[in-house]
């Protein structure tokens, strides 16, 4: 376990290099402004870390009335309460860096995004996510042990990148009791053209044995490994965290090392055209 | 609109249909209850036959319009009395996931009541 903490320094220190452009059609000024560059942390969310992009695009823009900003990459609207490094993974694995994002700040797509009222609705979003999870883990009996400042602490190692502080705290949500496992997996796995499913999995057999990521994907999304289908010719690459961990991996393992702050297994299903 | 034998899922005894109406009926339906907590008034009827691929922010809407929410009042929704779900989460998911003896218990409230 020890040697492992290297893999969570490893996976929190993980950045992605963005361009963003405004929306061609909402530039009212004369000149089209330059794209803006940043590098941030796979593990926040777009509303902590584009503070920036906003005020430096809405001087370009005839949107005075503070609609909020939104962003694409190739046509699909990106959700914020998606962890940064979920989005890359489900829609942009194999594009070249940096990853190129539109910027828009008119004709908020209703149907597809949420609102992003402020950093506080990231946080309620983030703190429901841990809370969520931990029911799957140990009934929410950890995190509903915790005092106040503890929640604060965790949701402010996030914001600030802050390892140490944000692992102080979230150790304690993946401790796990005599049985060596967690309850239920928390996890969802995603495909860029379907709705993300969530299901309950116990990490181990009923004989005590440790269950592979194998047996999830192939209990959860069948066709990754079902050659009789008609998009057979479609191979899949299993994502979590930028990488293909290999299917003999141990969930249980997964789960405690490659979650992400929100303490889910956020599994991105991509298919390798 | 399913009439068919999904409905009597939801209706206890009343025999009035249970369905909140929706269009599409391929999928079996779920049964969530829907539990008034706080001062958010009670809902009547309680218990609803709904289609897994709705999302929660559908369910927020019709909970609102049942008892009747004004536009400026905040309605917050729990799983398990402990999380609020995404409103982009299906209830599937949840179904799935936190459902016990058939069917999906969510509490609903005006205030924010379990952090």
């Amino acid at each position: 376990m020890a040697d492992d903490r290297e893999v969570l320094r490893e996976l929190w220190d993980g950045r992605l290099p963005i361009k963003f452009n405004l929306a061609a059609d909402e530039v009212s000024s004369m000149e089209h402004p330059e794209p803006c560059y940043l590098l941030v942390p796979r593990q926040s969310y777009f509303p902590l870390v584009a503070d920036k992009v906003q005020r430096y695009f809405l001087k370009y823009t005839a949107n005075s009335q503070g609609e909020e900003m939104w962003l694409e990459y190739e046509g699909q609207p990106l959700k914020w309460h998606y962890p940064i490094g979920v989005l890359f993974d489900l829609f942009a694995s194999s594009t070249m860096l940096p990853w190129s994002l539109v910027v828009h700040f008119q004709k908020f797509p209703e149907d597809e995004l949420l609102h992003c009222p402020g950093k506080d609705a990231v946080e309620s979003h983030f703190m429901s996510s841990v809370k969520e999870a931990d029911t799957l883990k140990h009934r929410g009996q950890v995190i509903n042990g915790m005092q106040k400042k503890d929640h604060k602490q965790l949701w402010m190692g996030l914001q600030n990148d802050k390892f140490d502080q944000f692992w102080a705290i979230n150790r304690r949500l993946m401790e796990h009791g005599e049985e060596n496992c967690f309850k239920h997996l928390p996890f969802r796995l995603y495909q860029s053209d379907k709705p993300c499913v969530q299901r309950l999995f116990r990490p181990i057999t009923e004989e005590g044995e440790q269950r592979l990521l194998g047996d999830l994907v192939r209990e959860v999304a069948p066709q990754v490994f079902n050659t009789e289908v008609e998009d057979a010719s479609r191979s899949w690459k299993v994502v979590i965290q930028g990488v293909e961990p290999p299917m003999e991996t141990p969930v249980q393992w997964l789960s405690e090392h490659f979650s992400y702050p929100d303490n889910f297994l956020h599994i991105c299903l991509v298919s390798s055209q | 609109m399913a009439e068919t034998e999904k409905t009597d899922l939801a209706s206890p005894s009343s025999g009035d249909a249970g369905s909140i109406p929706q269009n599409s009926d391929q999928k079996k339906k779920i049964d969530v209850l829907l539990k008034g907590a706080g001062d958010a008034p009670i809902m009547k009827k309680k218990k609803w036959a709904v289609d897994p691929t709705k999302k929660v922010s559908w369910i927020i809407e019709f909970i609102r319009k049942y008892i009747k929410c004004e536009p400026h009042e905040s309605l917050f929704l729990y799983v398990n009395q402990s999380f609020a779900p995404s409103p982009d989460q299906e209830l599937q998911n949840l179904y799935e996931c936190f459902g016990s003896d058939g069917k999906l218990i969510l509490h609903y409230c005006k205030t924010q009541a379990w952090g």
